[in-house]
């Protein structure tokens, strides 16, 4: 592997570390602070599982991520996490509650401002729902789990020291349950911007596991995350014991188990997919904070309690950071993307151009658009899609839907299926009914991305995309990530930037 | 005994640990009781001696429980919460045997005259602080395996030692207002006050255990 992109990979692992050194603390912070778990059992515990949280469930929350704003060059990826990373350590420095959740978000706000990109605001949306509902939700988790266990625990009449024994046992096997789901839903905040530009490829375990490049992606973020457990998290597990109002033992079990289910309802793709196919409605895939997720537990159990020991000054500095830790990152994000590309020189991003050339007319006349009122900028060039957006924007009124159908169907991502470039491409990942039919189209070139992506579904089922539901969102997931594979293969515009799928 | 997994076999035998040396408290208030009734119906004699011993032998029993107890929950870190508050708990029970052991010394040194017309309210005074004593045991119990118990065996921790306090005052009240020569008077009522002390000690214990209590329920 390139040692730039090592280099690049860096701010991630930076943002992993920290995030490693803090949120542990939220799953095992009071288990060891109260000397109920050694410290040592706590870090391997957590390490173990936030992997394989990370490596089996971490895709689910980082689509959404992705969906925000695709951050397309290695080196906006590097700046958009390092951003994030300077926002969290600043903000921690200076004492201010933080979320590694709500700094990426920012960055990639950041990126998609520079880029011209333009932020998917159902995505965004969805995610300060989520921001504001993952409190809520630990807490309404929380009273009633509490009320439960007390409970349970005065028709058991345990002895003192049986119930600290099977309170032990419960703390690290809901530590193992928090590890994962912070490793399944945190971690796109710590890779999930080097998705798209992801270095890796897949290759297989002894002929029988399918190890994805972004696996491998997830498993080195996961790898810092458990660098920063083994480093830093006793300190801030220590202090973090009684830090919002003592617990006992037995609500810490409540908080962590609460935590936990909270992080993962947000994080599991499995779930989504039992729910959809019962036809409930279903949990956006959304990184969380942790941090928050511990606060709305804790203040659950309280109003329970009466409600005497709430901090309303702590939950007040939480609203705050959830607008103003986005807009410190994404401003330092910009700020930073400008020296890197006009001092350093990097590329940060990849210019997406934009234009309505009569094949894109047709398409749009076909949707019953307007299409006279966008006579004006036919056949012009537009260097991002927020230029193109403000021109579509002068010449008529769309709404938002119809909106995106026109950057969709304008969008330029000009392809040649060459010969020489169709013998390097992964005929076995693509399958042999994909690939004939890439075959079939050998010598063609297209002007548009969804030119090609339709084509290859007119002639093979196996290119088509499902309606867009939760059910297909699995499917179409793996026919998007072999179309993309094929276009950046076949793409005139970065042809010595070929990448892996 | 019901077999337990290897994993709490540990916490299993410190559980029956405490246990052992709650019923030493309980056992060394019964033979004190006896004691007490064996020197007011024969004095110093043999059978006496045979109790005071057995009082020492649990009083020793005890403290190796307490300190076994004790550096288990040190070095095993258990009940982090809980542990300053337990150990002042046992340290405090412990007392009681103490007590139980020193009163039965005294008697064996000082060999108080316990006129006839007193020996019944004696022997009252000291079932009502054994009873007592005993009730401040099941409290601690009751700490250890339902904390919801913990208040109805305190009230009566409480009514126990109001009646203690009742006989020692209307015996002190009899021994002042007799004719009984000075001295003696006061030999009674410095041995009515060091009986009456183990209802005290036990009210006191009580007492912290309702805190103990709270703290253990949040």
């Amino acid at each position: 592997m390139d040692v730039v992109v090592l280099l690049f990979l860096t701010s991630g692992l930076f943002l992993g570390w920290s995030l490693g050194a803090n949120d542990a603390a939220n799953v095992f912070g009071t288990a060891v602070g109260t000397r109920m778990v050694r410290f040592t059992t706590a870090a391997i515990v957590c390490s173990l599982f936030v992997i394989l949280g990370a490596v089996l469930s971490g895709a689910g929350a980082a689509h959404t991520l992705g969906k925000l704003g695709s951050v397309n060059a290695l080196a906006g990826s590097f700046m958009a996490a390092f951003s994030a990373a300077i926002t969290v350590y600043g903000m921690t420095r200076m004492g201010l509650p933080v979320s590694t959740s709500q700094a990426i978000v920012g960055a990639i706000i950041g990126w998609n401002i520079f880029s011209g990109s333009i932020t998917d605001s159902n995505a965004l949306t969805k995610i300060l729902i989520t921001w504001v509902a993952c409190p809520l939700l630990a807490g309404f988790i929380a009273a009633p789990l509490y009320q439960l266990t007390r409970r349970v625990l005065k028709w058991a009449k345990l002895h003192v020291l049986r119930l600290d024994a099977y309170t032990r046992l419960g703390l690290i096997f809901a530590g193992a349950f928090g590890s994962y789901s912070l490793g399944a839903n945190n971690i796109a905040n710590v890779m999930g911007v080097f998705v798209p530009v992801s270095p890796f490829t897949d290759f297989e375990i002894a002929g029988l596991v399918n190890f994805t490049g972004i696996q491998q992606l997830f498993l080195i973020g996961a790898i810092a995350i458990a660098v920063g457990v083994f480093t830093y998290s006793k300190k801030v597990m220590l202090t973090v014991g009684d830090g919002l109002m003592p617990l006992s033992p037995v609500a810490a079990w409540v908080v962590v188990i609460s935590h936990s289910t909270v992080l993962f309802l947000f994080a599991s793709e499995g779930l989504e997919h039992l729910l959809a196919n019962a036809g409930l409605p279903t949990i956006p895939l959304v990184p969380v904070s942790s941090s928050q997720a511990v606060v709305g537990a804790v203040v659950g159990i309280d109003l329970l309690k009466g409600g005497k020991n709430i901090q309303w000054k702590v939950l007040g500095s939480i609203s705050v950071g959830w607008i103003t830790t986005p807009i410190i990152s994404a401003v330092i994000c910009f700020v930073g993307l400008f020296f890197l590309q006009n001092v350093f020189n990097q590329q940060v991003y990849r210019e997406v151009h934009y234009s309505l050339k009569p094949a894109a007319m047709e398409r749009i006349t076909d949707l019953g658009l307007p299409v006279e009122d966008l006579k004006d900028i036919q056949d012009k060039i537009y260097k991002s899609a927020t230029r193109f957006r403000s021109a579509v924007r002068k010449s008529t009124f769309l709404s938002k839907f119809q909106e995106s159908r026109i950057l969709h169907y304008a969008e330029i991502s000009p392809t040649e299926i060459s010969p020489a470039l169709l013998n390097t491409l992964d005929w076995e990942w693509l399958g042999s009914e994909r690939t004939e039919s890439l075959d079939s189209l050998v010598g063609k070139s297209y002007y548009y991305k969804w030119q090609l992506t339709e084509t290859l579904a007119r002639l093979n089922d196996e290119w088509k995309l499902l309606a867009d539901t939760t059910i297909n969102k699995a499917h179409n997931k793996e026919i998007k990530a072999r179309l993309n594979y094929v276009l950046r293969t076949f793409s005139l515009e970065s042809k010595d930037n070929v990448r892996d799928k | 005994m019901s077999k337990s997994p290897a994993l709490f076999r540990k916490t299993r035998n410190l559980e029956g640990q405490i246990d052992d040396f709650l019923d030493c408290i309980s056992e060394s208030g019964l033979i004190f009781q006896k004691a007490i009734k064996i020197y007011l119906d024969h004095g110093m004699c043999e059978d006496f001696e045979d109790s005071k011993n057995q009082v020492q032998q649990i009083e020793t029993r005890g403290d190796n429980l307490r300190r076994a107890i004790e550096t288990q929950l040190y070095e095993q870190t258990l009940i982090p919460d809980l542990r300053a508050d337990v150990l002042k708990l046992l340290e405090d029970l412990d007392n009681l045997i103490n007590i139980t052991q020193a009163n039965c010394f005294r008697f064996a040194i000082e060999k108080p005259d316990i006129p006839e017309d007193y020996k019944a309210d004696f022997m009252e005074l000291t079932k009502t602080v054994v009873i007592c004593v005993d009730t401040v045991v099941m409290s601690a119990r009751a700490f250890f395996r339902n904390i919801e118990a913990v208040r109805d065996h305190n009230s009566k921790v409480l009514f126990y030692e109001t009646e203690a306090d009742i006989i020692s005052t209307k015996l002190k009240t009899k021994a002042f207002s007799s004719d009984l020569p000075k001295v003696e008077m006061f030999h009674l009522r410095y041995f009515i006050e060091r009986i009456d002390e183990l209802a005290n000690e036990a009210e006191d214990i009580a007492d912290t255990l309702a805190i103990y209590t709270i703290k253990r329920s949040i």
